[in-house]
């Protein structure tokens, strides 16, 4: 036994009302910068839909992640080593921008610098790539809330063998949102495509991190990948992925898209698991077995020869502790009501999500029956074969039985509850029907319903002797270095080259950066350009307001206006 | 003026090589990288990507051949001129011909498709031009010398190549090129040229050559403690850059 701790994530479906508030802070906080203009570390699809990039799931197509060969050994699709140094110069199965989406941005100027003419001017779509116009075919939710499904939702690969079933009518169809981050598999099969070695799993806390001072951007981690969350930064040539926030889970917070997350849907909590299990578990035959065999890999915190065993492999005592009171651990295998995300990949995926009941619960509901009836939703969950076999398509490669009974766990809370929260006596045998008892079940409706902070997100800090190194904290002073943070500019081997900057020193060169520019390339104006996005409202930017008529050049602009003009426009 | 086209120049470009590498690495590790185009563009660089660096696999390979193997050693295991002759013009015509073509293909598609053409350096646009010299003289030195033996008879095994391993011995003799054809002392100053620039272009990606991939397990693990990549303990005798 090699005990490992992985640091893993549960996300409630029911609860996601598709925002997109996750992606937009994350996007804020990684990944708004050059060359990763069309990147998304999360982001969130609308099911059924093509998701990003589109038919990512089509693994005979783009043979990302894990399969078995001919002699039943685990193997990558995208082939083995020697393939991959043969195909080295041009990677056959990379998708190109336009299956993402080529990044765009709008020509605004014209709307101000416009003479007086009959027609208003319009801003023009400007492709981040090229500068030049461009017409807006795609994006990374171009389908959202079903929008424009009739024609592009039958491509959508989770429908197989139920095709026929499904109509794209907008009042028979059914819909829900798939918020999505890199998996930080247990067996990531970027990290086997890197011909550089540069993708690692931390073995800390199993988080999986791109070196990007080792990356040579050979490209394999991002066909490698069958969720397509390693992106290719085309101005850095480096590849780079969610970090699940690593600077902040070290001291303690949860990631940016968890924290900011409106539903508050979001899990974050430590899993142990045993590596030497890993690879023969997931070489087991049976597709439809998977998600047993991952559950298979992982140890019971609270067994004390766990314990013993983790204890010689070096994890701390407050690690254990906060593995004992994981929420992710608790809905994995106490409650067994969360699911790993396309388990047929055989990558291990740590981001596991409990899947929506609201599909068959709205159908209830339009019917005018009782959706908070234990017997309506048992038999609706019998009768409503689309989308839960959609979701077992999703969740457990196909196998229904599985989803079937995590849907019941939660139709069956959900009677159970209304009982108590009615004033009536709980019915005990409502649980009992789904293999739990009262108690339990009050217990997971605690952690689904209520979800207090410090439940969702149950996070032990790096270790205080290592503090002075880690990235957020940086007491080490992180200006101290080559050149400090005049770094940030493009060195002279194109963008970003030259030492590396720290994460906190170059996202507060990036805010300041931002707070002064808008644009894809450097206009000549950059410099008076304020971008209101990221303007906090406080002070006034130079540029952001026409000089005051009175100002006289004895009193500088910024000192003055500063104040007052600050206030007159927030009036 | 031989001594210094023949022994300064070679010296002072494989100087700049040499330290110009070392000192990429330790001040560029990021940059350190094929800056690889395609994500913008795929059908092009599909034909012309593999044409391109199979064929100059093929013609690094002869260039070893052909300039570190003395005559000595063939002759003794029974290679005759001719015999070599046939097989070096061969393999260096067909893997020119594929590095040409190839090349053709990357700079117009450099050229013509515009995300690329707008994500090429000012490094970039130098680097091809030398390049595309160098393999340009270098063409014309196997089609025009050896073929059609223009100009003359010339056996480089006699010339070139001695002075080249004597160049690497450390024991220059430059009378050796001085002889040479134009093209051939036009085809190794340019490419000498483009060793010193080497360094500071994108061709460093060269020495990045995953081999290693063939022997390191799958999944790498790595602790936090030797990772902090950007906060690496100072070294006993750095100074602390503001104090």
């Amino acid at each position: 036994m090699r005990v490992m701790a992985q640091m893993a994530m549960v996300m409630n479906l029911d609860k996601c009302i598709g925002c997109h508030t996750c992606s937009v802070t994350c996007k804020q906080a990684w990944t708004n910068r050059a060359g990763t203009e069309y990147v998304w570390f999360n982001n969130v699809e609308t099911r059924p839909g093509l998701g990003y990039p589109r038919r990512y799931e089509d693994q005979e197509e783009w043979k990302g992640g894990w399969t078995l060969n001919k002699r039943g050994r685990l193997a990558l699709k995208g082939g083995g080593r020697l393939r991959k140094l043969a195909t080295i110069f041009s990677n056959p199965k990379m998708p190109s921008i336009q299956d993402y989406y080529e990044p765009w941005t709008y020509d605004y100027e014209t709307l101000t610098s416009s003479p007086a003419t009959d027609n208003f001017p319009v801003a023009r779509p400007k492709s981040l790539l090229t500068g030049k116009n461009m017409t807006i075919k795609w994006s990374a939710n171009w389908d959202d809330n079903l929008g424009g499904s009739r024609e592009h939702a039958s491509r959508d690969l989770m429908l197989k063998g139920i095709e026929e079933k499904v109509k794209m009518e907008f009042e028979e169809t059914f819909m829900f949102y798939l918020p999505r981050i890199c998996e930080h598999c247990l067996n990531p099969s970027c990290a086997a495509s890197c011909p550089s070695g540069a993708i690692y799993k931390r073995a800390e806390d199993g988080i999986v991190l791109v070196d990007q001072d080792r990356c040579r951007g050979w490209r394999m981690c991002v066909s490698g990948c069958p969720y397509k969350k390693v992106y290719f930064n085309h101005r850095t040539g480096k590849a780079e992925k969610c970090t699940f926030c690593y600077p902040r889970l070290e001291v303690g917070l949860p990631t940016v898209c968890s924290e900011t997350c409106v539903g508050r849907l979001r899990y974050i909590g430590l899993v142990l698991y045993d590596a030497d299990k890993v690879l023969e578990q997931a070489s087991i035959e049976d597709e439809k077995a998977l998600y047993a065999a991952q559950r298979a890999c992982f140890l019971d915190p609270d067994d004390p020869e766990v314990q013993r065993a983790a204890e010689a492999a070096g994890i701390p005592a407050d690690w254990m502790e906060a593995a004992r009171r994981s929420p992710v651990w608790a809905l994995i295998n106490r409650y067994e009501v969360a699911l790993p995300l396309h388990p047929e990949y055989r990558t291990m995926p740590m981001v596991w999500y409990i899947p929506p009941l609201s599909p068959v619960v709205d159908v209830i509901k339009d019917t005018g029956f009782d959706a908070e009836d234990r017997g309506n939703l048992f038999a609706a969950i019998e009768a409503l074969r689309i989308p839960v076999e959609y979701l077992a398509n999703l969740f457990t490669a196909g196998d229904v039985p599985t989803v079937e009974g995590v849907l019941r766990k939660l139709a069956a809370m959900r009677s159970y509850m209304r009982d108590i929260n009615l004033g009536r006596d709980p019915d005990e045998s409502i649980p009992a029907a789904v293999g739990m008892d009262g108690e339990t079940m009050y217990d997971m409706f605690r952690l689904l319903a209520i979800a207090k902070y410090e439940d969702r997100y149950v996070i032990p800090s790096a270790h205080a002797e290592q503090a002075h190194a880690l990235e957020e904290l940086a007491t080490e002073c992180s200006l101290e270095f080559d050149g400090g943070p005049g770094m940030y500019d493009s060195g002279p081997f194109g963008e970003g080259s030259g030492r590396p900057v720290p994460v906190a020193v170059e996202n507060f060169q990036m805010l300041k950066d931002r707070q002064t520019s808008d644009t894809l390339a450097a206009p000549d104006d950059k410099a008076t350009r304020v971008n209101l996005l990221n303007w906090d409202g406080k002070g006034v930017p130079s540029g952001l307001f026409p000089p005051r008529p009175d100002a006289t050049p004895d009193r500088p602009d910024a000192g003055l206006t500063g104040g007052t003009g600050g206030r007159g426009s927030g009036a | 003026m031989d001594q210094f086209l023949w022994v300064v120049v070679p010296y002072l470009c494989l100087a700049t090589f040499v330290v110009g590498h070392f000192w990429r690495y330790r001040y560029d590790k990021f940059g350190w990288t094929t800056r690889s185009s395609q994500l913008y563009e795929d059908k092009l660089l599909r034909l012309g990507s593999p044409l391109f660096h199979f064929g100059m696999l093929g013609v690094v390979g002869g260039h070893v051949i052909g300039l570190l193997v003395p005559r000595s050693w063939t002759d003794a295991i029974g290679i005759d001129d001719h015999l070599y002759h046939y097989v070096a013009v061969g393999g260096g015509l067909a893997a020119g011909v594929a590095a040409v073509a190839g090349m053709v293909i990357l700079i117009y598609r450099r050229r013509t498709v515009g995300p690329v053409f707008s994500a090429t350096t000012a490094m970039d646009k130098v680097m091809y031009l030398f390049l595309a010299v160098v393999i340009f003289l270098g063409m014309w030195n196997t089609i025009a010398g050896s073929i059609f033996t223009l100009g003359g008879e010339y056996n480089y095994r006699e010339g070139v190549s001695v002075w080249y391993r004597s160049f690497l011995a450390f024991q220059p003799d430059a009378s050796l090129m001085a002889d040479a054809p134009i093209g051939f002392q036009l085809h190794a100053l340019t490419a000498f040229a483009l060793f010193a620039l080497w360094p500071f272009t994108r061709l460093v990606h060269v020495f990045s050559a995953p081999v290693g991939y063939l022997t390191r397990p799958y999944i790498v693990y790595r602790s936090r403690e030797t990772t902090l990549s950007s906060h690496r303990p100072r070294q006993g005798w750095d100074e602390p850059a503001n104090r």
